[in-house]
């Protein structure tokens, strides 16, 4: 046979087909957030704080409205009153209401305050220069430790919930303890024991497309919002929430995005833009400029972190202790608890006690940016863990293999491990040329290893075959990461048609049942998971139309290569009969035929990773140019190697901007200091290698294929990867990030 | 706003004398536009200078020297088969502007009218002894480079004048010219520190040299103490380090979130000494 030297048990699964959107998006055909109209449109634009937490006495728009070209203005009173205030992250709705459109407090630089819809974006700039507003500034704070002292202004009271200890800070909100054993008598058992303190700043998720939506809600409560979102259906919720309709009313589609990584899992100006048509009567369209996605979207959150790891000459680790604390902006729901559960997760502790602590300041409201809160505790653990070695004389890939986390080990925050393969990526990289590469003087080499739980989530698809034996699929996950060349693979190989006979459409939330957000590396573990349960549920029907037609009982066939064929030899002598064949005339058989899902899949399978990072340090500049990289993660199964891979360095260039240059720069005042592209340091192309791959797949028994998301994993090790590569590089410890020039040079002078 | 497009540097002056309020002069825009596109500033007059005649002209005069337009752009330096070989210094340092579709706009002139401590090109003009045509309305005066910005943002220009031309002196025989800047990046970045050198040779010996620092105080320095520490040296290492204890001692710079005033100042002597190399290298007629 044609296929006798396919090693795969996969036809479809596993090649790397083209993207079905590739020439949408290289001829400009795609259409994203802004590239939205509508008739009658107005432009809508959002005055903001200048003050990182003043109270607002009054706003006074008279002249705005008064304006030819102001079609309507709105404040907090616009929106509903129903969400209410409530501790910790049970109040969400009123959370991101109060952050959507401030209410009596602005409580960070740039905070929206009003909003105006005129006949031109120009005229809605410059509209806004006639709303005024008085303020009473308030002291305020953005940094954490700061803003856990008893000192500190209270951004609100009564928003910490249950969890928080009697006694701390209202600015603390939430906190996580866990672990299992005695940490002291762990640490008494080591032959070393290291103490150390480290610091990450907030980084923003620098996608290159700035939120964006057109907006239309009629006076009869019936809405329509096309956005650039991670998740429509989240949109959908939260915005009717705020307006106080119906969420059934609401329509919303997904653009293509430009990008998200975490950060547009949630609203900014979706509900601004709605309540803004609602008051004018006429649809609304509002983007955001760069300077505003930094300074009132959602950055991640800063941290503050204290290290305790005891391990013995043979580099048994006997006690680890972290304590987290994170910074997540004038709002609940800084990733604290995530932090504390994913520094030690690759290890296999007797030991382990983490404690994370979820803290309010004068910042913008944190949003998820890929492995939310775990960049930020591996960068601090493996450090420790490197510096461990370093003073044991250890190799640390066998330190980290002596102690890693396998099938059955019970989890530093609870569970036990299904079937992982941290062991294979560490075996993967100490078995890489690159870590046996030799290093020039002035060069350093660090790996480190990293967690991410992966997520299942609400998830709907639907299938429907055409006459012609072609397959339409839809989908409810936007598609962040090439998710529609997976899904059309997952679909093809279940199927049997190929690839290209499948079309792959982001479907909105009046067209299929409800989705979960593409977060949590979910989208082609869940939807794809989907996928395959509707497609089978498809090719059901298409075995019974088949049996139907050979007059022989449904179970009495199967599904071969893309036809019905009869189960055995006593189910009857029949040719295989194509898809097409059956489709051909399934009007007059039964009718159309259709595969659905819908479920909770809850099988995600987690997913480790290590990184090898060569670092090279200027000793008379600080600089660091970063030589080589080499991402070894496992991925269960790759469906789309390409997309992967891309996924893998994806995750290492922004690690790299958030280890080396990326940061928040606030001032005295409290005002975001670089707000523009120049002076937020994101990586550009030529700062960065070559970023080599390496794709380990051990099964997740979870998915139909074995798939483990992979989008999450790849961002997790590099910071700390790069920070031991820059030690050792500069022979002087890194703890704080960024590593920026005139942070590492004042390290070695202090050095000496 | 109004626009205008005079067709020369006479009718510009006199537009822009008689013009109220703000007035900006547009040539490349790779500035002015982005400041009006982000609400920075909002000119009531906008003079566009890039019809005038001859502006995109870059000339190398019978003497040697060059006289090159105001709306000459980085791109058109770059790709000039003879002006880089004369001052690869100047050329490399407007190159270093921007992206590629920024070089295709933006000009010397405007590099040096925006008045930023930080622009690339202004150090290694200074260096090179580089001087401006003025055009007011009292006629035309010719100034040096340094003595163009007199702040962030600010010029010597009065209301009125505007540049009408660049003037390069004529490289002569055994000189060099560098210019280094230091980003935490790799391109597309603003200077933390910027550092121009020039020099001529007599045998192995600086006879002739001109240190200009940039990012490291209000305005470009063109630093008298850097020069003298390396003429009349083989630009050995003792010449370095004073070289280097010089152009720290000249920087008075401000901490911001580009850079703090220690890795400034710091940072001033190591570019010193790596640009000085450079300079000395191309005046012995090496590649470097």
């Amino acid at each position: 046979m044609a296929l006798d030297d396919r090693k795969s048990e996969f036809n479809f699964v596993g090649t790397r087909p083209d993207r079905p959107d590739g020439l949408d998006k290289v001829t400009g055909r795609a259409k994203f957030g802004a590239d939205a109209y509508a008739p009658g449109m107005l432009h809508g634009a959002i005055l903001r704080s200048p003050h990182a937490h003043a109270r607002i006495i009054k706003i006074d728009a008279s002249k705005a409205e008064a304006h030819k070209d102001v079609k309507a203005v709105v404040t907090r009173a616009d929106f509903s009153d129903k969400p209410e205030f409530k501790p910790g992250l049970e109040g969400e709705f009123w959370n991101v209401l109060e952050n959507v459109m401030a209410g009596e407090k602005a409580l960070y630089d740039g905070h929206a305050i009003a909003a105006v819809a005129a006949t031109s974006a120009l005229a809605a700039r410059d509209a806004l220069k006639l709303i005024e507003v008085e303020y009473e500034v308030l002291p305020h704070v953005t940094d954490v430790d700061k803003a856990m002292a008893p000192d500190a202004p209270v951004i609100r009271e009564g928003a910490a919930d249950y969890s928080v200890p009697a006694g701390m800070h209202p600015n603390v909100v939430r906190y996580h303890e866990s672990g299992h054993g005695e940490v002291e008598a762990g640490f008494a058992e080591a032959d070393l024991v290291i103490e150390d303190s480290f610091a990450t700043e907030a980084t923003h998720q620098g996608y290159i497309e700035p939120h964006a939506c057109l907006a239309m809600l009629g006076n009869d409560g019936k809405g329509e919002l096309w956005c650039t979102t991670q998740g429509h259906w989240y949109a959908q919720k939260y915005c009717a929430a705020a307006l106080g309709i119906e969420t059934a009313q609401l329509r919303v589609t997904a653009s293509e995005i430009g990008g998200g990584f975490g950060g547009k899992t949630t609203v900014f100006i979706e509900p601004v833009a709605l309540a803004l048509s609602r008051k004018a009567n006429r649809p609304v369209k509002l983007v955001m400029s760069r300077s505003e996605v930094f300074r009132a979207t959602g950055p991640t959150s800063s941290a503050s972190m204290d290290i305790k790891i005891g391990m013995k000459k043979d580099g048994t680790i006997t006690g680890a202790q972290g304590i987290f604390r994170l910074q997540g902006g004038a709002f609940p729901g800084a990733p604290g608890d995530m932090t504390a559960m994913c520094g030690f997760a690759p290890y296999n502790l007797t030991n382990v006690r983490q404690v994370g602590y979820d803290v309010m300041a004068n910042r913008p409201k944190q949003a998820a940016y890929r492995a939310p809160g775990a960049p930020m505790g591996a960068f601090a653990v493996e450090s420790v863990i490197d510096e461990l070695c370093k003073k044991l004389g250890l190799d640390p890939i066998d330190v980290r293999l002596k102690n890693a986390a396998h099938e059955g080990t019970k989890a530093n925050y609870g569970p036990t491990y299904e079937r992982i393969g941290l062991v294979e990526t560490l075996e993967a990289a100490k078995a890489h040329p690159h870590y046996a590469a030799p290093l020039k003087p002035g060069q350093g080499r660090g790996i480190s290893c990293g967690f991410w739980f992966n997520h299942g989530g609400e998830t709907s698809v639907s299938l429907a075959l055409s006459e012609d034996g072609s397959a339409q699929l839809m989908v409810g996950t936007p598609d962040i990461g090439g998710s529609r060349a997976s899904m059309a693979l997952m679909a093809a190989e279940v199927l049997g048609i190929p690839y290209e006979n499948i079309r792959v459409t982001i479907a909105d939330t009046a067209t299929l049942g409800y989705n979960d957000v593409s977060h949590g590396s979910r989208v082609t573990y869940a939807s794809g998971l989907a996928t395959i349960k509707a497609a089978k549920h498809a090719v059901e029907k298409l075995c019974e139309r088949a049996a139907v037609k050979w007059g022989i009982p449904g179970d009495a066939v199967k599904w071969e290569d893309g036809c019905a064929v009869p189960s055995g030899p006593n189910a009857g002598d029949f040719d295989p009969m194509p898809l097409a064949d059956i489709t051909a005339d399934m009007g007059a058989t039964g009718g159309p035929i259709s595969g659905h899902f819908e479920a909770t899949p809850e099988g995600a399978g987690v997913s480790f990773g290590t990184h090898i990072v060569d670092a090279e340090v200027d000793p008379e500049t600080g600089k660091t140019s970063v030589i080589r990289y080499t991402v070894i993660q496992d991925a269960g199964k790759a469906i789309h190697p390409d997309y992967v891979e891309g996924q893998f360095q994806g995750g290492a260039a922004q690690g790299i901007g958030w280890a080396l240059n990326e940061e928040y720069v606030y001032g005295e005042d409290g005002r975001l200091q670089n707000s523009i592209f120049l002076d937020y340091r994101i990586p550009v192309a030529s700062d960065l290698p070559m970023i080599d791959t390496v794709i380990v797949e051990v099964p997740n028994p979870g998915h139909p294929f074995g798939v483990r998301g992979v989008g999450e994993t790849g961002i997790v090790p590099p910071l700390a990867a790069i920070a031991n590569a820059v030690s050792n590089a500069a022979g002087v410890r890194m703890r704080q990030l960024p590593m920026s020039p005139p942070r590492i040079l004042a390290a070695l002078k202090e050095n000496g | 706003m109004d626009y205008h497009s005079p067709a020369s540097f006479v009718e510009a002056s006199a537009l822009a004398a008689n013009a109220t309020g703000i007035t900006r002069f547009l040539a490349g825009g790779t500035d002015v536009l982005v400041q009006l596109r982000s609400d920075l500033v909002t000119p009531d007059t906008l003079i566009d200078i890039k019809k005038i005649n001859g502006v995109r002209d870059i000339t190398r005069n019978a003497d040697g020297s060059w006289t090159l337009g105001v709306a000459a752009t980085g791109a058109e330096m770059s790709e000039h088969p003879e002006l880089g070989r004369d001052w690869p210094g100047v050329v490399e340092a407007m190159d270093l502007i921007g992206s590629t579709q920024v070089q295709g706009r933006a000009t010397l002139t405007g590099n040096l009218c925006n008045g930023s401590p930080a622009a690339d090109s202004v150090p290694a003009m200074v260096a090179a002894g580089v001087t401006v045509t003025v055009t007011g309305p009292d006629g035309a005066r010719e100034l040096a480079v340094e003595d163009i910005p007199t702040g962030p943002g600010k010029t010597a220009l009065a209301k009125g004048e505007l540049i009408s031309a660049v003037n390069i002196p004529a490289r002569g025989a055994n000189g060099g010219d560098a210019y280094l800047r230091f980003i935490p990046r790799t391109e597309m970045d603003i200077a933390v520190v910027g550092v121009g050198v020039n020099l001529r040779l007599d045998g192995d010996k600086i006879i002739e040299a001109r240190v200009s620092l940039g990012a490291v105080a209000p305005t470009v320095l063109l630093v008298e103490d850097c020069a003298k520490a390396i003429i009349g040296t083989t630009l050995d290492e003792v010449a370095l380090d004073a070289l280097a204890t010089a152009a720290s001692a000249a920087c008075n710079p401000i901490d911001d979130k580009r850079g703090t005033i220690e890795f400034r100042t710091e940072v001033a002597g190591v570019l010193a000494k790596r640009t000085a190399k450079i300079a000395y290298a191309r005046a012995k007629g090496e590649h470097a």
